[in-house]
């Protein structure tokens, strides 16, 4: 099989196991059989990307960049070329994310089999038609040849993401998540359209290679850095960015193993995604990727500094992904994109693991709350390891996954010389080692608490997913490190440089773990007593509880459009509505009226013509 | 002269639209009707008389022809009403009330 039939494979199975369940509704009601179905959908997809990545790596080991574009035309013929192609674009980064989205989605449908036991039958169904529409909406994103494509299955994913938010949607807090989320990120994606129509209309074209090749030649437009700062928006709905970030703690309301796949590992990442695969659309407008790396620093400092005051373990978690997007976006905003694309697949590997093992506590303890749990590491041991693990890997600590990733992404926004970036990032690493080990500490270990249910670790199909991301929360340094030779950011095609200078990596160690012991002091020792903590920041530590007042923000702006919606309505209804209806009324009473003049006798209509004929010829003797 | 003969005209028309107007017998509308006709033909035989052209005479001779045939399809209307509706009174022939 040539590299451009994998794809359709990979992208075909999920989309079977998605038609499959969404016209077959005995199927999907049927609960087990259709998540096996869905299962099988992913697992073929899973191995048809292990294949191309296999395939790809091995001609890249042999010297050999594969980049396959294979499309048929779409949209109606203009002129002597079609308006837009639909096909694959496979080069090393699809590929690499193909593989990454296939991986989660499958740990996260085996795990799910277990999280989802206690659902009715029905909603087990509907639960894995959406996974399987968006393994289908995610992997065509990811092989997308042109931005129109991408677009499409960018508001794909968007669907599914809202779907599977709002999945509990008897409870109106989710119903209300999954709307916000769904309007926050299409504010966006009103940009990337724009940007998108407006290339288009400077270029004549959506595709990624004749852009690139334009590129290449320096023959871009001239209104460039407008139209990549409008697509750039998009990325800032979907990847959670200030100040777009404020839909993806709430969109917490969904199943936890949604959280894991959508809002961690993959989804939110498409936008880093979509910065890499433009990259060099982006490299054209210097100014543009240095504004992406500022607002992912920002975003990175914002979102840590929040996650420090959450008390629920998944707001934690949510407030820590955007805080890492903004790493990504930064790395790639310094022109690094390898190492944002590193640090997307190790996070996708230990935040997958961190919302799974977070999934497995709240299954036990029935609670969202950290400040119920406490001392969980002795009644479940094995969920405490492996969320340390996925916690150290967070926090930046040697020799795990996300200590590689993140020192890239340090060492290449400081070789772009982003100073201000740079400092923000850092101060994000101590934060990020705080906040993770503050949720250690007060989960797992410290005082007992009165937690409900008898905790225990989850079964062997919640567990094996556990462990195997455990497995790769570690391993994945191996795909960045360094002293290994850089695997992934030389496949990606980086050049091997990119080190920083000698004293990153102590630095950066030295950060991770002064957070690591600050926390430990605070919550474990209990040296220092939050609360007095929470008064040395003062406002500070209210505003931040408050999300910064961001959420007010958003919240008065939506107030402030329903009222205006409202003003408008009235005006409809009462106004033009009532101006129809009084001509309609008045044309049916008129009638009702004259309709008694229609007496049916011939001699009253001559009765009316004589007096008539009369009027007419008295009228024409006064006027003569 | 030509004035006694308008006004006779006139006398006569008014009598038949009068009849027209009030009688509630379809015979007594026909009626009505001819007098009408034949007012019309008294003024059309006076301007020819005292005009001094053949054009009235003419137009009276085919009024009569007309009214003649006029007269034969109203009656045989007025006779089918009767058989159908077993009336001939207008009031009750009011079918296309609105």
């Amino acid at each position: 099989m040539s590299e451009s039939e994998l794809p359709l494979i990979i992208l075909g199975a999920p989309l079977l196991a998605a038609l499959l369940l969404g016209c077959c509704p005995p199927l999907r009601r049927a609960g087990g059989p259709a998540a096996a179905v869905s299962l099988a959908g992913i697992l073929v997809a899973l191995a048809a990307a292990g294949g191309l990545l296999a395939r790809l790596w091995h001609a890249s080991v042999t010297g050999i960049t594969l980049r396959v574009v294979e499309t048929v035309p779409w949209l109606a013929q203009v002129g002597p070329t079609p308006l837009a192609r639909v096909g694959v674009y496979v080069d090393a980064l699809s590929a690499t994310m193909a593989g990454l989205v296939t991986l989660v989605a499958s740990l996260v449908q085996l795990y799910s089999l277990g999280y989802l036991a206690d659902e009715p039958r029905s909603a087990l169904g509907r639960y894995y038609f959406y996974q399987s529409l968006f393994a289908f909406s995610m992997l065509g994103l990811v092989f997308a040849p042109n931005f129109l494509q991408l677009f499409v299955f960018w508001e794909l994913v968007g669907l599914c993401s809202y779907l599977l938010i709002g999945f509990y949607y008897h409870r109106p807090a989710a119903a209300r998540a999954a709307v916000k989320a769904f309007w926050v990120t299409k504010l966006g994606d009103i940009g990337f359209m724009l940007g998108i129509v407006l290339l288009w209309g400077a270029t004549g074209t959506f595709d990624f290679d004749t852009l690139f090749r334009a590129a290449g030649a320096g023959a871009l437009p001239a209104g460039l850095a407008l139209y990549m700062t409008l697509i750039y928006l998009g990325a800032v709905g979907k990847s959670a960015q200030f100040p777009l970030h404020v839909w993806l703690p709430d969109a917490m309301e969904g199943p936890t193993p949604v959280s894991a796949l959508i809002h961690a590992a993959t989804m939110v990442t498409a936008g880093v995604f979509l910065v890499v695969r433009a990259f060099p659309l982006f490299a054209a407008v210097p100014g543009v990727l240095e504004l992406v790396a500022w607002v992912g620093a920002f975003t990175a400092f914002l979102a840590a500094t929040l996650a420090l005051v959450q008390a629920d373990i998944k707001r934690v978690l949510a407030y820590s992904t955007i805080s890492q997007l903004g790493y990504m976006m930064a790395g790639v905003g310094a022109g690094a994109p390898a190492a944002g694309m590193l640090h997307l697949v190790t996070h996708g590997f230990f935040k997958a693991l961190l919302f799974l093992a977070a999934g497995a506590v709240i299954h036990a303890v029935h609670t969202n709350d950290m400040w119920a749990m406490g001392r969980l590491g002795r009644a479940m041991p094995k969920t405490a390891l492996v969320f340390v693990v996925g916690t150290l890997a967070l926090s930046g600590v040697p020799p795990f996954s996300g200590f590689v990733s993140k020192e890239a992404i340090l060492a290449g926004v400081w070789e772009g010389g982003l100073r201000g970036p740079f400092v923000l990032l850092a101060v994000t690493v101590f934060l990020t080692a705080l906040y993770m080990f503050r949720a250690v500490f007060v989960t797992f270990f410290g005082a007992a608490r009165a937690a409900g249910g008898h905790p225990a670790d989850p079964p062997a199909v919640m567990m094996g997913p556990l462990w195997l991301l455990a497995f790769l929360s570690i391993a994945g340094a191996v795909l960045g490190s360094p002293a290994l030779g850089q695997t992934l950011p030389r496949f990606l095609g980086a050049a091997p440089a990119e080190h920083g200078p000698a004293w990153l990596t102590p630095f950066s160690v030295a950060l991770a773990i002064a957070g690591v012991g600050l926390a430990w002091l605070v919550y474990q020792r209990g040296a220092l007593a939050p609360a007095r903590l929470a008064r040395a920041f003062g406002p500070l530590a209210g505003a931040a509880a408050r999300g910064y007042g961001l959420d007010a923000l958003y919240g008065a702006g939506y107030g402030g459009l329903l009222a205006f919606a409202r003003a408008v309505g009235w005006v409809d209804r009462y106004v033009v509505d009532g101006l129809v209806n009084v001509a309609s009324a008045g044309t049916a009473r008129a009638g009702a009226a004259l309709r008694l003049l229609q007496t049916g006798r011939a001699q009253d209509y001559l009765y009316g013509i004589t007096a008539g004929v009369l009027f007419i010829v008295v009228l024409w003797r006064l006027w003569a | 002269m030509l004035t006694a003969c308008l006004l006779l005209a006139a006398a006569v028309f008014a009598i038949g639209l009068f009849g027209v107007l009030t009688r509630r017998n379809a015979v007594g509308i026909l009626l009505g009707i001819e007098l009408m006709l034949n007012a019309v033909n008294i003024n059309l035989v006076a301007f020819a008389r005292f005009g001094g052209t053949v054009a009235g005479w003419v137009l009276a001779l085919f009024t009569i022809a007309v009214t003649v045939t006029e007269v034969a399809v109203g009656l045989a209307i007025v006779i089918v009403i009767f058989r159908v509706r077993r009336t001939v009174d207008a009031d009750h022939l009011s079918l296309l009330r609105g």
